[in-house]
């Protein structure tokens, strides 16, 4: 069982968790995820590792609800418990002195970028961040990235705090201005990594994306999260979650993650029904779990 | 038939009272098993069991040969006639600590060993009837053991003070486990999943072995010492220099098992509804995705639909025999030698008969197509003929011209092997590997190339079984226990 130190959110729908995870904070490198399960009945889910703390034994995450286990988790608080945590999985970010490096984050996706932008400030590149969110309410670690970066846009899609519009209309400002761009980071929803890879690829501006595909082990025994890059398949789990954007065939990606779309709405639909419930069942589901050792019946 | 009689602590064994002339004459006992197409729509095991007179006739049948080959050909050396001789007399906990001696994982062999490769294929009586029921009579006295022995209060050996990492939870890391905590030595097991017991869990479906009964095995290791951590990924989590260096294991077995699921690298292979067998097992298996949506792993509707698994082995039974269960219209292996070449169990081979999944042998799919929007729909496959034996010994399939067809399909599932996983090698210097990327170890002692490191199981080897994995353990755990003991010397 792996303890919630702290819980609170960063805006509607998306909660930042402190989890006591000792030997993954002491291993942690920018890039890098964890695969949680909630409780004895729960699926495995990839969650990007956002920062961590080796002296205090903890790590964070940042969780959007989207589908039944993330509302779950999301509402957990402060002393609730995660059955499974499991990490530090896939490889690092490539951190070296670039020169010039946009990272782009969109929606949640800013939380997974943030590290690999302050790894790469750290290592003395200029770091350009992009930051994109559907409203005002949902821009995330402002803060956080302002101290981080030389620069901060942020973009919003109805334009209800800075500037209206998208992350790519940032990029191609910058394009156009000449600025020198070394290397691009775009981490968000697939079409915004699809976009990002198009507008970069033309330029010929070497672009990282880190990929979200459907994982269960995460380790590289079930290749579930096969990826086609370069035609080949490869697993997100031990050869990325990052690959190079220009080699990335997003519609595959795109279309292996609808395969449980219809089992996912139903799940999703039962939790709405009573959300309390289910949460009920996840505690309950920790203790059994005690009690079978973690085996499923 | 003489009367059971009760086991004993001071059992006195009684020779077997059926002259040896007559033995022969007994037929092998039948274990009963569901019915074939009740439970071809389950996932409760499909062997039953013996009773404790059926047991008792079987081992009857037992010649008792002065020179046992059975034993000579376990690759855990289980003392056969010497066990069965104590089912004779009745003594079935005695039988059963007989076998634990060599074997600490019996209720699992007596299921999943392909007993005619060794015991059985060894036994004497097989030359001329049927060679005994070694495997159903192990599964009994395991079972009879789980029934009655209170495990809380197992001898435990005094400490030695040394310190063994075990690097995964299957069936090597287990036996090596048991073997070293039978010895005194403090024994942690990490495993990168969330419950113990690598592919005996993942991969190995509910039907052919429960996962109580690996519960079972696992408490029973727990209860003689050994210390079980999930969720950690060696090389990830914890590296084996930092358990040596840092956490002070004294050594460390590596026992992660065989790894990534190799795929075809023909077009097609990555539309919806294509799986590695791997990941086809683990959903069902491990994440019970059968059970959706009283579990929350999802798995697509199998009802009614065609469903192909690619691959003889018995990992390509166990996916095809779990896709009938979950309502198949169609379920067949498309297998590109002859059923004669098939590396499956025959027992697998035969129950997946009979529960109607039909052989599709020499013939090879070219191509997966879909419906326009990522969906497989069918296979393009191309039939086969055997030529020459190539390095396997087997005979090569070669493809006929012209022989292309179709196929629909709405599942299809590659069972054509793995390859190693490298999380382990890359993750620690010196270690040395063969050009495949699995571990080097010496065959007899497990040691690699690192100091106070071993090896053994398909990390090893590459694909094998797991009594093949288990003799591994027993000869990582007899090395291991010799090096923290009596020299250190590597």
């Amino acid at each position: 069982m792996f303890k919630i130190q702290h819980a609170e959110f960063l805006a509607p729908g998306i909660k930042r968790f402190v989890i006591e995870a000792p030997r993954i904070a002491h291993k942690y490198k920018p890039g890098q995820f964890v695969i949680l399960r909630l409780y004895e009945r729960g699926e495995r889910i990839p969650i990007t590792i956002e920062h961590s703390d080796p002296e205090r034994g903890t790590i964070r995450i940042v969780v959007q609800s989207v589908g039944k286990t993330t509302n779950l988790l999301n509402s957990m608080n402060t002393g609730d418990s995660i059955l499974n945590v499991v990490g530090p999985l896939g490889k690092p970010s490539e951190i070296e002195k670039f020169g010039t490096v946009v990272v782009m984050g969109g929606g949640v996706g800013t939380a997974m970028a943030y590290p690999t932008a302050v790894a790469l400030k750290n290592a003395g590149n200029r770091v350009i961040a992009i930051v994109g969110a559907r409203n005002k309410e949902l821009v995330i670690l402002e803060r956080e990235l302002r101290e981080s970066s030389d620069t901060l846009m942020i973009t919003t899609d109805d334009g209800s705090y800075a500037d209206k519009g998208f992350v790519t209309d940032k990029l191609r400002q910058l394009i156009e201005n000449g600025t020198r761009i070394d290397l691009v980071l775009a981490i968000g929803p697939v079409p915004m990594m699809r976009a990002v890879a198009e507008m970069t690829r033309k330029e010929k501006i070497r672009t990282i994306v880190s990929l979200n595909p459907i994982m269960i082990d995460g380790t590289g025994m079930c290749g579930g999260c096969r990826v086609l890059v370069d035609g080949k398949s490869e697993f997100a789990c031990v050869d990325g979650p990052e690959f190079d954007a220009h080699r990335v065939d997003f519609s595959v990606l795109v279309q292996r993650n609808s395969t449980y779309r219809e089992a996912e709405k139903k799940s999703m639909e039962e939790f709405q029904q009573d959300p309390n419930k289910q949460l009920e069942t996840v505690h309950a589901g920790q203790t059994g779990a005690c009690a079978l050792e973690g085996v499923g019946r | 038939m003489t009367q059971p009689t009760k086991p004993t602590s001071l059992n006195v064994l009684k020779p077997n009272a059926l002259p040896l002339k007559e033995r022969m004459k007994v037929p092998r006992q039948h274990m009963l098993e569901q019915p074939p197409l009740e439970r071809a729509t389950n996932f409760t095991e499909v062997n039953l069991g013996y009773s404790e007179e059926l047991a008792r006739r079987e081992a009857q049948r037992c010649l008792e040969c002065a020179k046992p080959i059975c034993t000579n050909d376990c690759p855990v050396g289980v003392k056969v006639k010497e066990f069965v001789q104590l089912i004779v007399a009745g003594d079935f906990l005695g039988a059963a600590a007989k076998i634990r001696e060599d074997n600490v994982l019996p209720a699992i062999t007596g299921r999943v060993c392909p007993q005619e490769d060794h015991c059985e294929g060894g036994c004497l009586m097989g030359k001329k009837v049927q060679p005994l029921g070694i495997g159903y009579l192990e599964r009994f006295v395991a079972d009879y053991e789980q029934r009655h022995l209170d495990i809380s209060s197992l001898p435990k050996a005094s400490p030695t003070g040394k310190k063994v990492a075990i690097v995964g939870s299957g069936p090597s890391g287990l036996t090596t486990a048991g073997d070293l905590v039978q010895k005194g030595h403090e024994v942690h097991v990490f495993e990168a999943l969330h419950t113990p017991g690598g592919v005996l869990v993942y991969g190995i479906p509910e039907f052919r072995l429960p996962k109580q009964i690996i519960r079972e095995q696992i408490d029973y290791m727990r209860a003689m010492g050994v210390v079980f951590e999930t969720d950690v990924v060696v090389g990830r989590t914890v590296t084996i220099d930092e358990l040596m260096e840092e956490e002070g294991y004294d050594a460390v077995f590596i026992g992660t098992g065989a790894g990534l699921p190799q795929f075809m690298g023909i077009p097609g292979e990555h539309l919806n509804g294509v799986y590695s067998a791997n990941e086809f097992l683990t959903r069902i298996n491990l994440m019970h995705a059968y059970e959706f949506p009283n579990y929350d792993e999802p798995m697509l509707d199998f009802r009614g639909k065609n469903v192909a698994v690619i691959g003889g082995g018995n990992t390509a039974l166990d996916a095809i025999r779990s896709a009938l269960r979950l309502g198949a219209g169609k379920a067949f292996i498309l297998y590109r030698r002859s059923e004669a070449e098939m590396p499956a169990r025959k027992e697998e081979v035969k129950h997946a008969r009979e529960e109607g999944v039909e052989f599709q042998v020499l013939a090879a799919p070219l191509e997966f197509l879909d419906d326009g929007k990522g969906w497989l729909t069918a296979a393009r496959c191309q039939k086969m003929a055997l030529a020459e034996p190539d390095a396997s010994g087997r005979r090569r399939p070669v493809p006929i011209e012209g022989s292309e067809y179709e196929v629909p399909l709405a599942v299809a599932v590659i069972a054509i092997g793995t390859s190693a996983n490298p999380i382990v090698q890359s993750t620690t210097p010196g270690l040395n590997t063969n050009k495949w990327n699995y571990i080097q170890a010496d065959p007899t002692t497990q040691r690699t190339s690192r100091k106070g490191v071993f090896a053994g199981g398909d990390i090893v080897t590459g694909s094998a079984t797991v009594i093949l994995a288990m003799g591994a353990g027993r000869r990582a755990a007899k090395s291991i226990h010799e090096y923290l003991t009596t020299s250190s010397d590597w």
